[in-house]
This record gives C-alpha cells, structure tokens and sequence, in this order.
C-alpha cells in the first residue's frame, strides 16, 4: 500500500477530477479543459517559476479542502496555488471572479495601446483575446499612458515596449533557454521595462523564442514585421534535420503560395510551445519542449529548406482559419480533357492587371520590413493616359 | 378552384352583334387609355442629364479616406480583407519610413491595395469592419467597361482627393455624407 500514488480530488466547477499532489489549480483546471481554465497570460508551463504575475487567473476557493472546508478570504492567483484534497474551486461559476477578471483586464489595458490593426500579433493575441471576452468598450483612465521608443534587441527581435504587460516571460527564455542572460527588466513598478542590459544585442541561437511565449505583440519577428496579416497567412507543420542539437526541428511555417513569411514553434491548444519525443541523437530525453533555433526561425525561409507535414490544426474560433478551405472538394475539370490537356485561354489573368502578391516579388527573402521600393518593379498593368478614375479626374 | 385574387373575370364568348364587330367602339376605348397617360405624371427620368437622388443608404464604389491633413487613413490591417465575403479585397503592407509623415497616419500602410469590382458585392462590410475609418462606400457605382482589366480598382484610383491640395475635388468627394461640423 506504501507505493499507491496518493491523488488529490479537486472540484473545479462542479467538475471532480483526480490529480497528483502538488498540481496546481490552473493545471488540474487544464486538465479538465475547455471554458474551465483559468486564463493566463504570465503563466507559461514551459517555463519554470513563471506565473503570479497578472493576476487573470484570478479564482475563487469554496473550500479549502477536506481537513480546513473553510472558504480562502481572497480570490487565488491559480497559477500559483497548489490543489488540496477536497478543494472546491469556483472560476466561470463565480460572479467575484468574473468581476475581479473584468479589473484585470482593466488594469493590464491601461498602458497597452490599442494598435492592434497596425501589431503583427493581431490574431494570435492572448490579450485581445482576453480584451474580447472581458474588456469594457471604453476606458475609464484619464492620465497620460507609458510610452517607450520602440527598439530593435538583435538583429531579428523588434522591441514594442509600449505593449508590454510585463509577464516576464521573456527574462524566463533567456535565462532557462538560451545560454547567457543579455536581457531583463529594467527599474522597478511603473517604470519598469524590459530591455536588453544597455541595449546589448542579443546573440543567442534560441533567442527567438522570446518572440513565441510574448503573449502580447511587444517582442515580434522583424522578418515577418508588416508582411501580411497572420490570418492571411497559411499555416503547415514542417520539420528538417537542424544542427543545432538542442533545436527539435519541428516547427509551424506560415506561408503565403510556396513562400515561407514567418517560422514559429508549434503552439499547443493553451498556446504554448508544444512538447515533443526528443531527437534520436538526443541525451535528454522525452517530453521535450519544441523550442527551435534561430537558424531555423530567421534563416530557413524557403519551402526547400523544410520537409512539410500537412495543414496545422486552428482552432475553428480562431481568425486563422478565416477564407481557408481544408478539405475542399474541387469538381472535376473537364475542360482541360476536351482541349487535349490544353488550358483554357483566361480572359484575365489577374497577375497581369494586380499589384498584390505578384509573382516576381518575393517578400520572404527581404529580412526587414517591406517598404514602398520594394514594389516598385512589379510591371502591372496602368490604366492609360485619360482614362478616368471615380473621380472624373484622368489619372497621372 | 379557389381563386387567387378577386379579379377574376369570366370571358364573354356570345356572339359579337354589328356594332361590336366594327370594332370602332373598342378602338376609341382603348385609345382613350393610351392618351389618357399623356396627361398622367411620367414615372421615368431622362437618365443621363437628370439623375435620381442616392438613398442615404446607398453603397456604391469604394473611397480610401484621408484626414485632415491628407494623409492616408488606411494602415493595412485585413480587417476588410478578411470581412470581405466576396474576397475582393486584397493588400500589400509596407512600413512607413521617415520622412514619409506627411503621406501616411500610422507606421504601417497600405503600399498595395485593390478592390476587384467583378468580385465585388457592395455588401459594405468592409466599411463596417474597418477600425481606422478608412474606408468606405460612396455614392457613385463602377462604370461599364469593355475590358475585365479596368475593373481592378487601386488605391490610386480609390483614394479621394488631397483635402488641401485639391480641395474643391476632395469636397465633391465628400457629397453630401460628409460628417457635419455642428449637428445641434
């Protein structure tokens, strides 16, 4: 009997589930899944020692557990809490705690700007996200909002420290991913930034996964910065034999046709980094976080470089799977067999005449923000001299 | 059968006497509808010179607008592009660089940016969806063409007027929807 594993029974809104001592209530919650969990945009299971630090995981105990029923005074930070034997925990059931996340959310949008149509994050945002299901339409702050100077931290990681909702995160990549700390935060409370130490570059292989654990759009790929909008992009599982032996290889391209905008890590459904079986060559081991190396994120942007898996599941809520059609059935083309495997002559071909997404201008390998030359050789079609536009002005 | 309205009319087949098969009475019947019309209100215009008003919520072609200063509003963000049910809508984003304050609003805009009007529905929901009141639906419609090609409307052509380097076409642009400075 010495060797039965002892579980804890935890009842997270009315739903009763078993786990190990020492679980805590965000974990025992993301067990259970769906609209149970807890929210949380500090906590990060990938990372040790983050969470505690925005408070959206704000629950409710009922019931401390089986030994001390009595209710905890305050509402619990879920991702710090561990569970007990008997614990009642109340979150989507409970009014306070609806209420005390709507402030959260209050409070973490006070300084972030709401500049989602020009941030690249839009889409995969944790906090619109949050925004969208708890936020108020207006703002009730009347004081002057924290502002910073954006700043580039090495060559591929743009700094927007205005959204930043100081999750830590970040700190926790570079302390327990990469090899050596260059970046941390800066002055304490209100003041306080992240920032790489007196503006010293960072040089890591593994330092863009800042960019992939940042719930917000304060750290975004300068590779992928202003290209297209996520949800235009279409996302593949692909892998390839990297030789950095700590990178598992495995991660997300977002491409757009055959081009490769942007390489991520492969999210899970909480939206973090997933957890793979190790590499054969590898020491250490199953379980292994898929954190990728920067070759693989920055450098490896053409579809040759990756052997590609197949379409990457979204979730059917998300906008990423907007005007994408998996599955879809063509009819079978006739025309082709009748003209003896001729095509049929188009009466537009829409390259020809548009000036988006044109076959001789290959965004992907522009490693900076395109910008107004970058489309200047494209050779579209120009409406003649004369011919009037909506206004009734002939064209320049 | 149960009749559908309650015009219903049982058709006369007696035999026609002298006078009715003249046909002169009928004839003046029936003339005296037709001219009786040239004395009633005529229910068409002459199109081309004279035009009918736009109902206030008509939606024609697109406009890209501009502030106040005449830089472009749009930053590009896909919302319409991606609210299009048609997929009419289509962008390339770029990144405002110094020196180019004075043309764009925000740090992003759009470098590319068509409206294919063949695809087009005029449903408005680009308008709707457009954070940065950008764009929007005009009270003028696409021209017939002969060829496909004219119909791939750019934001040169989609962008209306500079407000003050040409502002007596900016404000035809603006008809009568523009924002109305004291509405009490």
């Amino acid at each position: 009997m010495a060797d039965e594993i002892k579980t804890f029974k935890v009842t997270i809104d009315n739903i009763t589930i078993d786990v190990a001592p020492g679980t805590t209530i965000l974990n025992a919650a993301r067990q259970i899944g769906g609209d149970v969990t807890p929210p949380a945009m500090c906590y990060y299971s990938k990372l040790e020692g983050s969470g505690g630090k925005c408070r959206t995981c704000l629950v409710e105990v009922a019931a401390g557990s089986i030994a001390d029923p009595r209710p905890m005074p305050k509402l619990m930070a879920s991702c710090r809490t561990t569970v007990m034997d008997g614990m009642v925990v109340k979150n989507i059931t409970s009014e306070k705690v609806i209420d005390a996340r709507n402030g959260v959310v209050e409070f973490l949008l006070i300084n972030h700007p709401l500049d989602c149509p020009i941030c690249d994050q839009a889409g995969e945002c944790h906090l619109q996200d949050l925004g969208y299901d708890h936020g108020k339409a207006g703002t009730r702050y009347e004081f002057k909002r924290r502002t910073f100077e954006k700043e580039d931290i090495g060559p591929y990681i743009q700094l927007h420290m205005t959204r930043c909702i100081l999750c830590y995160r970040c700190t926790y990549v570079a302390d327990q991913i990469t090899d050596k700390r260059v970046h941390g935060i800066l002055d304490r409370g209100d003041h306080a930034e992240i920032s790489t130490y007196i503006s010293k570059a960072i040089d890591n292989d593994f330092s863009g996964n800042m960019i992939d654990v940042c719930p917000v759009g304060a750290l975004t790929d300068k590779t992928f910065r202003f290209k297209n909008r996520v949800w235009f992009t279409k996302p593949v599982d692909a892998h390839r034999a990297c030789e950095n032996p700590k990178c598992c290889g495995k991660a997300t391209l977002w491409l757009r046709g055959d081009e490769v905008f942007r390489v991520t890590a492969r999210k899970d459904e909480w939206g973090e980094v997933q957890s793979y079986d190790a590499r054969p060559d590898d020491p250490v081991g199953r379980g292994k976080t898929g954190w990728i190396c920067n070759t693989c994120r920055f450098d490896k942007k053409k579809t040759s470089d990756w052997t590609i898996e197949g379409l990457t599941a979204i979730s059917r809520h998300s906008v990423i799977g907007a005007n994408k059609y998996a599955g879809l059935e063509m009819p079978n083309d006739t025309i082709k067999k009748v003209l003896n495997g001729r095509d049929p002559k188009l009466l537009m071909n829409i390259h020809n005449v548009s000036g988006v997404n044109n076959p001789n201008i290959h965004l992907s390998e522009i490693d900076r923000p395109s910008h107004k030359e970058d489309f200047a050789k494209s050779g579209e079609f120009v409406k003649g001299e004369g011919e009037s536009t909506q206004w009734g002005l002939p064209k320049e | 059968m149960q009749a559908l309205t309650n015009r219903l009319k049982q058709v006369d087949r007696r035999k026609m006497n002298f006078l009715e098969s003249l046909y002169l009475v009928a004839i003046f019947k029936g003339m005296l509808i037709t001219f009786s019309h040239i004395f009633k209100k005529k229910p068409t215009i002459n199109y081309p010179e004279k035009t009918r008003p736009f109902s206030p919520v008509f939606r024609g072609l697109h406009i890209l607008n501009r502030d106040e200063e005449g830089r472009e509003n749009c930053t590009a963000c896909g919302l319409c592009a991606v609210a299009c049910p048609a997929e009419a809508i289509t962008m390339e984003a770029a990144e405002r660089q110094t020196g180019e304050e004075n043309l764009y609003r925000e740090e992003k805009y759009a470098a590319k940016y068509e409206i294919n009007m063949l695809r087009c529905i005029f449903c408005g929901l680009c308008e709707e969806a457009c954070p940065k009141d950008a764009i929007y639906l005009s009270e003028t419609f696409a021209p017939a063409d002969y060829q496909r090609k004219q119909f791939i409307y750019k934001k040169e052509e989609l962008l209306i007027p500079h407000p003050i380097e040409d502002p007596e076409a900016y404000k035809k642009a603006l008809g009568n929807r523009a924002k109305k400075e004291n509405i009490n």
